[in-house]
């Protein structure tokens, strides 16, 4: 739902890049997103398609890598895969423990841009 | 031509902006001894009405301020003026979350050398404002009974970010499907450090543990204070 105010940031983040050094174009955007934030990938687009008219980011095209929800058992230290819409409970996959930590699915960040 | 493409490494978190506005919030309201809470919920789970509550338990021991958040409407705002407290109301249109740029505006309008806490009521909602440091120091949501135990599994993000969880309108248990239990296993589990309240904004039941919480924690941050 917040997808507006994401792709705000994204395009501001892509131009200051790009002004630095010296693009003319910017052709494709490499985005690493956490399963667990809510976005849905063709809002992220559609929304910065309109955003990025008339700037040099026109027409990029949005990569997004999805990161899997990672957690890490707090009793055996090993690290496990979680669907969480599909589990009722986040158990170790190792040890069957039930105190464990969120490690990785709530990344939000712009890897690298492809510019000519 | 091919070759002329480049490749740019930038590796910049996409909300670095909101998070760094967000910190420089906190160093500000830091200066000022003023300890800012960030109230979640999805509409009608009682934000509200907890603030009320909250307000009329504290407004004797701290000077309290309060920024409304929610849609477009200034009934919020007003229900919690005539508490006798200032309030901001935010307009923000069809806006689904708050960020910290809008916290940084309302807090120009308050008067900061004068409180000591400040609640924001953010947007009933409960998966956008999980995303955004709105430059609080705790994070509580409220879950109301009638919204069902199920809701983790729903939107695990809120509930991993939260401090606090208050269940609210436990006066509707006994006629509700509601596995309190249950609940709790689902939200230990995705966040064990979380604190759960049990309380009723209509019955009044557990807002004393809720504000008694809220008070040491004030008094743990004034405490911190480098400037003493």
């Amino acid at each position: 739902m917040h997808e507006l105010a994401v792709t705000e940031s994204i395009l501001g983040i892509v131009i200051k890049h790009a002004a630095k050094n010296q693009v003319k174009k910017v052709l494709s955007i490499s985005l690493k997103i956490g399963e667990l934030t809510d976005l849905v990938d063709e809002w992220v687009q559609h929304y910065f398609n309109y955003l990025s008219k008339d700037t040099i980011a026109e027409g990029a095209i949005l990569k997004i890598e999805r990161s899997p929800v990672v957690f890490q058992c707090t009793d055996c230290n090993k690290a496990f895969p979680v669907f969480l819409k599909e589990s009722g409970k986040i158990i170790c996959f190792h040890c069957n423990s039930t105190r464990v930590t969120l490690v990785s699915g709530r990344e939000f960040f712009i890897k690298h841009i492809e510019v000519v | 031509m091919m070759a002329d493409i480049r490749l740019i490494e930038i590796r910049e978190d996409i909300l670095s902006d909101n998070k760094n506005l967000a910190d420089e919030i906190r160093e500000v309201l830091r200066s000022h001894h003023v300890f800012l809470l960030n109230l979640m919920a999805s509409p009608g789970g009682g934000k509200t009405s907890l603030i009320v509550h909250t307000v009329r338990e504290l407004k004797n021991v701290f000077r309290i301020g309060v920024i409304e958040g929610d849609i477009d409407s200034v009934i919020d705002a007003e229900r919690v003026s005539r508490e006798g407290v200032p309030a901001v109301q935010l307009k923000t249109g069809g806006f689904c979350h708050l960020d910290a740029s809008m916290i940084d505006m309302a807090l120009k309008e308050m008067d900061l050398g004068n409180l000591d806490l400040i609640m924001i009521e953010n947007i009933g909602n409960l998966v956008c404002p999980a995303e955004f440091d709105t430059g609080a120091i705790k994070n509580v949501m409220i879950l109301s009974v009638p919204e069902g135990d199920d809701k983790p599994l729903k939107y695990p993000l809120m509930f991993s970010v939260c401090d606090v969880l208050l269940v609210n309108k436990i006066d509707y248990l006994n006629v509700a499907d509601f596995d309190m239990n249950a609940l709790k296993d689902r939200v230990f589990n995705l966040n064990p450090k979380i604190k759960i309240f049990e309380v009723s904004c209509k019955t009044g039941e557990g807002i004393q543990m809720w504000v008694r919480w809220l008070t040491e924690e004030m008094n743990v941050y004034a405490k911190e204070d480098p400037a003493g």
